[in-house]
């Protein structure tokens, strides 16, 4: 059994059911981030989503944006930074920065 | 990403091909990279694809930069395989952990009534000679070997086939009393100390392990250090 194969899988399966899909991939980091390049995460127009981008920090918005991409199906390339906790965004608490891009499944 | 790339990357990697898919991150446009071919929509200049090629080998997923803008490279590469030869207790625990670490598994018993009885459900179980076995597999730069018999007769014609592949991981279950007078064997079979430093023995980290799962935990956690440490560990 294999990551990446289960969640491009899962993806496959679900467009197939008639949903709609995104896929969310790690395409570079910087600093300590905790999952690395080529890390993906499928969601389907539910907000249903298999694997991870990050340690659970950016998956929300991550999703939110993928729920935008399948309605309008324009690819993304999203920046995620340092946490500033006053501010309440999103970011990683662990201080590193990872750039994700989003597509749908056609 | 389009259907006919998503399916055609699910059944390379089913096929336990290597291939490459290639993004441009501004317009979206994919293309497959195989060693020996490419398929999708995205033009790439020859100079992109041969990096792209090295990232594959390398198993590195990378962002190459082009005159049309930012390409994402990523490596879809077969699982690396860890072959365990004795089907034995600790094998049982240490088959799941290397699965759930994303290793493809095989265990190699030629007796039958260890890699009989259903203990191995769902796992690749060979019952040829433990030598035999890894010549037909071939270990390869992503492989670990793990022996677990106890017995000379099945865990030194594996090793010994294990130090002529350039596995990664070569790991022997003993104790140093057992594991002396293995290297001992080996060396009267004609190899160097340069060889059989490269066996890893006692087999695992040194993690006071008892249980059957304990010992599989130090075996897995030993094959991650040298998977992702490599020479440094």
């Amino acid at each position: 059994m294999n990551d990446v194969e289960d969640i491009l899988g899962q993806a496959a399966a679900w467009r197939r059911a008639g949903r709609g899909v995104a896929v969310a991939t790690v395409v570079s980091t910087w600093g300590s981030s905790p999952r690395p390049v080529g890390s993906q995460l499928a969601v389907d127009d539910q907000g249903n989503f298999v694997g991870s981008v990050s340690g659970g920090c950016i998956e929300g918005a991550v999703i939110k944006e993928a729920l935008d991409a399948i309605a309008t199906g324009k690819p993304r390339l999203l920046d995620f930074g340092v946490t500033n906790q006053q501010a309440w965004e999103v970011g990683l608490a662990c201080g590193g920065k990872v750039q994700v891009y989003v597509e749908r499944l056609e | 990403m389009k259907r006919e790339i998503l399916d055609e990357l699910l059944a390379a990697r089913a096929a336990a091909r290597s291939v490459a898919l290639a993004t441009n991150l501004g317009t979206g446009q994919q293309l497959l990279i195989y060693p020996d071919g490419t398929k999708g929509d995205l033009n790439l200049d020859a100079d992109v694809i041969t990096a792209a090629r090295e990232a594959l080998k390398a198993d590195r997923s990378t962002t190459l930069k082009t005159p049309d803008g930012d390409v994402f490279i990523q490596v879809h590469n077969p699982p690396p395989r860890l072959f365990i030869v004795g089907a034995v207790h600790i094998a049982q625990a240490l088959a799941r952990m290397g699965q759930l670490a994303g290793y493809g598994v095989t265990i190699i018993d030629p007796r039958r009534s260890f890699a009989g009885g259903g203990r191995f459900e769902g796992y690749d179980v060979t019952g040829e000679w433990p030598d035999e076995a890894l010549e037909r597999l071939k270990p390869d730069i992503r492989s670990a070997v793990v022996t677990l018999t106890h017995d000379p007769k099945l865990d030194d014609p594996a090793l010994s086939t294990a130090l002529r592949s350039p596995a990664f991981y070569i790991g022997a279950l003993g104790s140093k009393k057992t594991h002396a007078a293995r290297l001992e064997r080996l060396r009267r079979a004609g190899f160097g100390d340069d060889a059989l430093a490269r066996i890893h023995g006692p087999v695992g980290l040194d993690i006071g392990a008892i249980s059957p799962a304990e010992i599989a935990i130090s075996i897995m956690a030993q094959i991650t250090q040298k998977r992702r440490q490599g020479a440094n560990a």
